[in-house]
């Protein structure tokens, strides 16, 4: 199977690696996936308690290139957007920047419910 | 030989081998000048050609221990499995519709059964134990009176386990049960010798051992004699088992890698387990290291490694200066890791997280020192990339987390 480019770039070069400190408030977090599919994506975003902007983010993917190459992308694209904004990125905008083939579609759902994830954690820390 | 390392460097031996310089040259004049067809018995170009086939027939008859007229050339393994599966069941199907097989056996075996199946047989799959090795008190139970065959590969395509055909033969001889073992792996690796291996039917592939593609041949015993329906019908080559014009150049091709397998077989063998020792040596002491299959009833060329907590196309991915083959439904259509590891009992990870790495004659140190640092570079890269890894590191166990399916 080949690879586009951006796969290989991300997956040479992954942005935004790692995890936050555990017991941040700013903090959202989301893990989705499973095991015994072959990919599990951990997602945090650190968002500005006064703007409601997302100030950075960071990943963990166990997966094969196309899903290490998608969170890496979202890591990258949330920054800056709102809460809303973010949970409003679609599967198929991350299919079509990094050329996934069809069989490879579902590492771009898998990245897109990753900040649905995150994004809903961290609502559901300062519903209270 | 050219000793610069190709790249990638080639650890996919059970996939498919190289052909053999010496198979080549032997295999051309038979593309070039000689281009009679060996059925043709009215001229000299026909005669050349059946004696060429001949000659080659009786190589390949001569490392299997067989009588050449025990041997029908077939275009593989996959062939074989088909005639000596279908053609064994349909001829005897008036003694009884029931067969045995593994679960582990290769497609060619298990989708075969399925048409039958449908053709109305009933099939048992037997599990294997974890080692990967067929429990043979499991299959004296599976065996009822109404089955008429069990089959059973010799050497795994995947984990390299060696089945026991000696004990698994002796207890269908008592039954009176055909047993068809699929060789596709073993011909050049394992000592066969079917003067006195209790086996009726016997898959061979060519191109697994040093030979070219698109030729196999299928060991159908004389003594007792064991019967086939044909599969392909036409002008009855074969002697009616196997209709269809034989390529002579395939047929020497096979011939003589079997020539040289037999005289080159030991020294085979120990390069290979002294490259399969030098690899693993070499990735041992990584954590979370497991080694898939039996330990020491397998062939030495092949190491089967899951690195836990990797995907195993992502680290194809990184390691790309070796070619190599995983267990992980990635690299392939489907959404299933590697069925075989399943049937060992692996957890999902753990057969996602597999690597089949085969040495060969044209293996060298240099490509295994060259492996083993690249692997290591890359388990440690993907692994500081892994929730999971982080999730071992906490001690979290991952096997009582409820995973949300997808």
């Amino acid at each position: 199977m080949a690879y586009s480019e951006k796969v290989i770039d991300h997956y040479e070069n992954p942005r935004n690696v790692g995890s936050f400190e555990k017991g941040d408030d700013s903090i959202g977090t989301g893990m989705v996936g499973a095991p015994a599919c072959g990919d599990v994506m951990k997602l945090q975003i650190k968002v500005n308690p006064v703007t409601g902007i997302i100030e950075d983010a960071r990943f963990k993917t166990y997966g094969c290139g196309s899903a290490i190459a998608s969170s890496s992308l979202v890591t990258e694209w949330v920054k800056g957007k709102t809460l809303d904004e973010a949970a409003s990125l679609k599967n198929s905008e991350i299919a079509q920047e990094l050329a996934l083939p069809p069989v490879k579609i579902h590492c771009s759902i898998l990245a897109e419910d990753a900040i649905k994830a995150a994004v809903d954690d961290y609502k559901k820390k300062h519903t209270h | 030989m050219d000793m610069t390392p190709h790249f990638p460097i080639y650890l996919d031996y059970s996939s498919t081998n190289p052909c053999d310089d010496r198979v080549v040259d032997a295999m051309i004049p038979w593309l070039r000048e000689h281009f009679g067809n060996p059925a043709s018995r009215s001229h000299a170009w026909g005669w050349e050609a059946e004696e060429a086939v001949e000659k080659a027939r009786v190589q390949v008859a001569d490392l299997i221990g067989a009588d050449p007229r025990e041997i029908v050339w077939t275009s593989g393994a996959t062939e074989s499995n088909n005639l000596a599966i279908k053609g064994a069941a349909q001829f005897y199907k008036t003694k009884g519709k029931h067969l045995i097989t593994v679960k582990t056996e290769h497609k060619a075996v298990l989708d075969t059964m399925r048409e039958l199946e449908r053709q109305g047989f009933e099939v048992t799959y037997l599990d294997v134990q974890e080692d990967g090795l067929l429990d043979l008190n499991k299959l004296k139970d599976a065996i009822r009176p109404d089955t008429s065959l069990i089959s059973v590969m010799h050497v795994n395509n995947e984990i390299g386990v060696i089945q026991d055909i000696v004990a698994i033969g002796n207890m269908c001889r008592e039954k009176g049960i055909i047993f068809h073992v699929d060789a596709a792996q073993s011909t050049g690796k394992v000592d066969i010798n079917l003067a006195e291996l209790p086996v009726d039917l016997m898959s061979l592939a060519s191109h697994k051992t040093y030979g070219p593609k698109g030729i196999g041949a299928l060991y159908v015993r004389r003594k007792p004699r064991v019967r086939l329906e044909a599969q392909m019908h036409g002008g009855g080559h074969e002697r009616g088992m196997r209709s269809g014009t034989l390529p002579t150049h395939q047929c020497v091709g096979m011939g003589e890698a079997f020539r040289i397998a037999k005289l080159e077989m030991a020294q085979d063998i120990a390069k290979a387990k002294h490259l399969s020792q030098r690899l693993l040596n070499g990735l041992k002491d990584i954590e979370q290291v497991f080694i898939n299959g039996h330990l020491t009833q397998r062939v030495p060329h092949n190491l089967n490694i899951s690195f836990n907590y990797v995907e195993g196309e992502s680290l194809i991915m990184g390691i790309k200066g070796l070619a190599v083959s995983s267990g992980s439904a990635c690299t392939s259509a489907s959404l299933e890791p590697s069925y075989v590891l399943r049937a060992l009992g692996r957890s999902d990870e753990l057969a996602h997280s597999s690597l089949r790495m085969t040495v060969g004659r044209y293996s060298t140190e240099e490509e295994i020192d060259f492996a083993i640092s690249t692997i290591r570079l890359n388990v440690s890269k993907l692994r500081d990339l892994s929730p999971l890894w982080d999730m071992y590191k906490e001690g979290i166990d991952i096997s009582t987390i409820q995973w949300a399916a997808h």
